[in-house]
């Protein structure tokens, strides 16, 4: 006879209170307001008084447990034991006393770490899974972002920038990696190559067909075998008909580029949320390090430093100087490919006579 | 690893020079000096495998079906489909785990799940995914249930995977930031620990996120990204430290003032008066958070705190990048029937979508499809102007029930006023 299962405790999200820091716990509500000694570290003080300083450091994001257990040594030694993680992966500790931070960070820092992420600096590249792990990837994840951080590092240490700045990677048109002040995506050239003999075995035909958003797909037979088949034309080669139909292969060594994209901004603060708008594409998708990609995104960097306002993100930053001038100022060419021809794109294009000389 | 070569990784190789923290290092680590020699040979063939992805500029993992006992989603199958080459990460699924609230640990709750990982896994985890989950990478079907069982025993339990209501988000929020205008992780534990079943057993159309925002910087990028977004927000005046306020005028200056913070205002609701005093026109703050987020010291959210509610922000698939749309301007969530409420709005969201969504059709989708009318109609909401950036602006509708919608809103008007004035 089978063993028998032990039924599942459905618990659902933990309570994070029983892990929190015990000031967190005793000012919960009560913050008063916030202060930025030095990059990389915060001070939030409540009405009590009492003032937490928080330490906020960059990893490889993808942990072995040496690495784990090596900051949660520096958490028992330098700091109280307690942490937490950020949406962009960074590591932050939490001290009540001052005295600790300077050997926090040093600590940190002898044992590789990065601290900083603060404030207006280049935050941590947010992170897709890539070749490592993911079922549909057109590139990797987790090495764009190493390379691309080894070169924009004092930016994520030091706090130079305008405003804040997220950059995010997606491995494919789906676009986990989200919205961001500057996006590296990818971007596919060329239809999916269709294995028919593969398609009737593991595909679910209709619901291929359901998914493409430009009608594209439709019933085929090939060799006696039902299969698919791609309208190339309609096709636009965005690869959602690939996670429901492997055998419709839409990554290709050559032809699968990485698109950049600029102005995403999930924030309410000053104008409302915007979503990041082309402005390179064809770039190589090119392992290891990816040099291409990142010598535009260090490029926008650069104007957008030179020439933006405090407190201005790249969208409002844009928003200013017009998108004739953001092309001018980064160098990069305007094709017709910017031009949007998507549902509702009318509302994208210039219908006045507003235009700076 | 005793009888399997390492593997030549020259590309990763690369990786690990550079002064970020390198994961090619990492993994290598495992590869070298972890005891285990299950995890060893794991590593190897992940690098193998990784470098032939780099090689070849192709991925090479397929999903497929794993689940623990009782459940039908939170693993994330991933078969090689050359594993013939790299035979010990052949099976190599990702265990996503739901995180507490606001992604708070004690080191020594990082320590257990660390043993717990390198006892049945290959020992790479990351804080956290983009869904929001812990994902604990690597595990053989076989070893799945067994580190889901010691890791439930000890509080933590599967997230969403498939089309089901997924792992939620919180920021920070009240513990920690003077912005915060709710209580965020019981916003979140009481919207997501409510739909276990729909996490658990996907059934739905396709995924539904919850993410929770203490504040309108949104830093859980809630708008952008969740079915629905709960976002604190207040209705009352701001509060304004004049003191406070003056002292940072005569560090910065006016014209830094007036260029950083009094013409960045959206609505141009503020003035620095010849005092170098501020004053606000509350009526028209739109709770951007510009001037807070700069002047911390001196300016804060008021006192008449609660949240805004949208609905049908999602990513790309299929019809493009959407927004969430303003369903409910704001609500107070203090009492138990405030929370009663809430939880009551997001099941009717879902009952109604999982009714009528189409298969892969996100809650925003629907609307989209649908229009917002009939969706507040099937979700038991009335219309309300701050829905919309604008009215109309084509003719071609039918609007024969007209009189009976303006008696309707003159009505809803009455009994607001006098709820209001009890």
């Amino acid at each position: 006879m089978a063993k028998e299962m032990r039924q599942p405790i459905e618990s659902g999200c933990p309570d994070g209170f029983q892990y929190m820091h015990p000031l967190m716990i005793k000012n919960f509500g009560q913050w008063r307001w916030h202060d930025h000694p030095r990059p990389g570290v915060l001070r939030h003080v409540a009405q009590s008084g009492d003032a937490l300083w928080t330490v906020k450091a960059g990893t490889q994001r993808i942990l072995d447990v040496f690495t784990l257990r090596k900051l949660c040594d520096i958490g028992d030694q330098y700091a109280d034991g307690h942490v937490r993680f950020t949406i962009r992966s960074n590591i932050e500790y939490m001290v009540a006393d001052e005295i600790k931070v300077e050997p926090l960070i040093s600590a940190l820092e002898e044992a590789g770490f990065v601290v900083g992420g603060t404030a207006n600096s280049v935050a941590m590249i947010s992170h897709t899974q890539g070749w490592l792990h993911c079922d549909i990837p057109g590139t990797d994840a987790s090495g764009v972002v190493k390379a691309m951080m080894d070169e924009l590092i004092d930016e994520f240490k030091n706090c130079n920038m305008p405003n804040r700045v997220h950059i995010t990677t997606a491995c494919c048109q789906i676009n986990c990696g989200g919205q961001g002040d500057i996006a590296i995506n990818v971007q596919h050239t060329k239809p999916p190559k269709i294995n028919h003999d593969l398609v009737a075995n593991v595909c679910e035909r209709p619901s291929v067909v359901a998914r493409c958003p430009v009608a594209a797909i439709r019933p085929a037979q090939v060799n006696g075998k039902p299969t698919l088949e791609v309208d190339e034309k309609k096709c636009i080669c965005c690869g959602a008909c690939y996670p429901p139909c492997p055998p419709m292969q839409i990554n290709d060594p050559e032809h699968s580029k990485l698109a950049i994209w600029v102005g995403g901004n999930h924030s309410n603060a000053r104008a409302k949320p915007s979503f990041q708008k082309l402005v390179a594409s064809g770039v190589p998708n090119n392992p290891p390090r990816w040099p291409e990609a990142t010598a535009i995104v260090k490029r926008i960097l650069k104007a957008y430093k030179e020439d933006a306002r405090d407190w201005e993100r790249v969208n409002d930053w844009i928003d200013r100087i017009g998108w004739p001038r953001f092309f001018e100022a980064t160098g990069l060419p305007f094709t017709k490919f910017h031009i949007d021809n998507w549902r509702g794109s009318r509302t994208s294009l210039n219908a006045s006579t507003h235009i700076r000389f | 690893m005793a009888d399997n070569k390492q593997h030549e990784t020259p590309m990763l190789d690369e990786l690990e020079s550079g002064p970020w923290p390198s994961f090619v290092s990492g993994i290598k680590r495992l590869r070298d000096e972890h005891p285990t020699e299950r995890i060893n040979g794991m590593a190897n063939d992940l690098l193998g495998q990784l470098e032939h992805s780099y090689e070849t500029r192709k991925g090479y993992w397929k999903g497929g079906t794993v689940s623990v006992y009782g459940y039908g989603g939170g693993i994330i199958p991933r078969f090689s489909e050359v594993g013939q080459q790299f035979p010990e990460s052949r099976e190599f699924h990702t265990v996503r785990v739901q995180p507490p609230a606001g992604n708070h640990y004690s080191t020594d709750m990082l320590r257990q799940l660390a043993d717990s990982w390198e006892k049945w896994g290959s020992g790479l985890v990351t804080f956290h995914g983009q869904s929001g989950d812990i994902m604990f990478i690597g595990a053989t079907t076989d070893n799945t249930q067994p580190f889901f069982d010691e890791i439930n025993e000890y509080g933590f339990d599967l997230g969403g995977a498939g089309p089901c209501v997924r792992t939620s988000m919180s920021c920070v929020g009240s513990a920690r930031c003077e912005q915060s205008c709710a209580n965020e992780q019981k916003i979140h534990r009481t919207l997501v620990n409510n739909f276990t079943d729909d996490v658990h057993r996907p059934a739905l159309p396709y995924k539904f996120k919850f993410k929770v925002s203490g504040c309108p910087n949104d830093c859980m990028n809630s708008i952008e990204r969740a079915d629905m977004a709960v976002i604190g927000t207040w209705r009352d005046d701001m509060k304004v430290d004049q003191e406070a306020w003056k002292a940072y005028v005569a560090k910065k200056g006016r014209q830094h003032t007036i260029d950083n913070i009094i013409t960045r205002c959206p609505t141009r609701c503020m003035s620095l008066k010849d005092d170098d005093s501020v004053e606000i026109d509350n009526r028209n703050c739109v709770r951007c958070m510009h001037c807070l987020n700069v002047v911390p010291k001196a300016l804060s959210p008021g006192d008449d705190k609660g949240v805004t509610i949208l609905m049908g922000g999602k990513r790309t698939l299929k019809i493009g990048d959407l927004m969430g749309t303003v369903i409910v301007p704001f609500m107070k969530l203090e009492t138990e029937e405030d929370y009663e409420k809430i939880t009551e709005i997001a099941e009717s969201t879902i009952d109604f979508w999982a009714e009528n969504g189409l298969e892969h059709e996100r809650c925003g989708e629907m609307i989209e499809r649908i229009g917002l009318v009939n969706f507040l109609e099937g979700i038991g909401i009335e219309v309300d102007p701050h829905m919309i950036s604008s009215p109309r602006q084509s003719s071609y509708v039918r609007m024969d029930g007209w009189d009976e919608e303006a008696v309707k809103w003159f009505e809803r008007q009455a009994e607001e006023r006098q709820s209001a004035t009890g």
